[in-house]
């Protein structure tokens, strides 16, 4: 029996796995976009992003999920997402980056505001480009400032997952919950629990890891 | 010739006149003292010279050359307002070192980005770098700091940082050097290693332009003070007479101020 469990929550995981590793690939991106899409001095580009990073941070993931996956089908009368498991993940990957990028859109934009406007003007001053400076001045100091808060990010990511469960992504609690179902055993839900403890402290000592290399300079 | 022509400089801030006409000449190797009361312009003054403003009138010239001149109505690209500001330095009240690399890295940056763009920098590259690295060493031992190289802004004090500056502002050759309250930041004990190293450039005839509190510093330094206040200068000449006998009354009332 521990067998058949261990491997269902194996497989669970590498969906969650799945999930997690997309969504970072996708929202850390798109995340720079949104951030300067909203920081933008025309306000005509200003405000929408605002207005969208509002809504998504305004309302439970799990709402941005069943409206992603059975909106188009529901409302426009066509399924982009197809049928059977691969529509619901991409759906879910699709709410996931998007709700994701939101957040950190506004990590990377109290980072970028944050950098002093002399390191700015003192490469003006010493003749660098716009570019020079956002590559050789401003980009590693605004990493050194967003480390801590996506880490924070990147760990609620990891439990986030388990909300794909919601429009049936077979993701590790789903499958340890039919243990329930099928078996009346409880404790593979439990055991579960060790996955995410073992994956999120083996990403609390990476991102520790990140922090110490950078602390060779202060900000 | 003069080397730097300042004519008419006017700025102004959502309709807030700052500068409201300021002209000043200076020659090659004269160090000029710039004094006054606080928000009477001097400091947009050196922002304007150094192109993080954009003037709304006047002229800047140097050297007969000119890069700014409100008339023309074609405006600068950001390119030409690179080029200008390479005639110029600018050292900080609050040094902006940049804090990721060491004080040696902190003066080597922009010349390396500068050789990048020299046509002979692929077949030179590394020639180019060692004269660099070479050069930053010597202006780092010029402000003292031959020992201080592979030091990080942190671990340096508020002194140190801003002679580092200084080395920084001095790598690209600058015509002329601006310093904005450069001792402002410090502690007291520590401003005298600041204004000597001043005092050194001053010696070796460096053209500059200082704007300072330090009215001992400003007499014993200058070959002229301008006392700017409200947006023009309402005082100039030799140190003797702006500090010690100022024509002006409200020269005069702001000196009384540091009397005590």
């Amino acid at each position: 029996m521990f067998q058949t469990v261990l491997l269902s929550l194996t497989e669970g995981f590498g969906k969650t796995l799945e999930i997690f590793v997309l969504t970072l690939l996708g929202a850390v991106p798109l995340g720079l976009l949104i951030a300067f899409g909203s920081m933008s001095r025309f306000r005509i580009l200003g405000w929408p992003v605002k207005l969208v990073i509002w809504i998504v941070r305004g309302t439970p993931l799990m709402l941005q999920l069943l409206i992603i996956y059975y909106g188009p089908g529901l409302i426009l009368g066509n399924n982009w997402w197809g049928s059977g498991a691969s529509g619901r993940f991409t759906a879910a990957i699709i709410a996931f980056i998007f709700n994701y990028a939101c957040y950190f859109s506004e990590i990377y934009r109290g980072g970028i505001e944050g950098v002093p406007r002399g390191q700015r003007e003192a490469g003006q001053v010493l003749g660098m480009t716009n570019t020079q400076i956002f590559f050789r001045v401003t980009l590693l100091q605004v990493v050194k400032r967003i480390i801590p808060p996506m880490g924070n990010e990147v760990i609620t990511l990891v439990k986030d997952t388990s909300l794909a469960r919601v429009i049936s992504v077979y993701e590790i609690i789903w499958n340890g919950q039919a243990f329930i179902k099928s078996q009346g055993l409880i404790w593979p839900l439990f055991f579960t629990g060790l996955f995410y403890l073992l994956f999120s402290g083996a990403l609390t000592l990476l991102l520790g890891w990140v922090e110490k290399k950078l602390d060779y300079f202060k900000v | 010739m003069a080397l730097l022509q300042v004519q008419e400089l006017r700025k102004s801030f959502d309709g807030l006149q700052v500068l409201k006409g300021v002209s000043f000449e200076m020659n090659q190797g004269e160090t000029v003292s710039i004094i006054g009361p606080s928000g009477g312009g001097k400091t947009t003054l050196l922002r304007c010279l150094n192109f993080l403003e954009i003037p709304s009138g006047g002229r800047i010239a140097v050297g007969g050359e000119t890069l700014f001149d409100a008339e023309n109505r074609r405006g600068l690209t950001e390119k030409e307002i690179r080029q200008n500001r390479l005639h110029f330095g600018l050292v900080f009240q609050s040094f902006n070192l940049f804090p990721q690399y060491t004080a040696l890295g902190n003066v080597s940056l922009a010349p390396r980005l500068r050789a990048k763009e020299r046509p002979d920098y692929k077949a030179r590259h590394k020639e180019l770098g060692e004269e660099i690295e070479a050069r930053s060493v010597d202006l780092l031992k010029r402000v003292g700091l031959g020992d201080k190289l592979n030091y990080y802004p942190h671990q340096l004090s508020g002194g140190q940082q801003q002679r580092v500056a200084i080395a920084r502002a001095l790598a690209l050759t600058p015509d002329v050097l601006f310093f904005d309250e450069p001792t402002s930041a410090l502690d007291p004990e520590l401003t005298g290693e600041v204004l000597n190293v001043i005092r050194q450039l001053a010696a070796a005839k460096m053209t500059m332009v200082v704007v300072t509190h330090e009215m001992s510093f400003a007499a014993a330094v200058s070959d002229k003070v301008l006392f700017i206040d409200g947006g023009v200068i309402a005082e100039e000449g030799p140190p003797e007479q702006v500090l010690r006998n100022p024509l002006e009354e409200r020269t005069r009332q702001f000196l009384r101020g540091y009397e005590k």
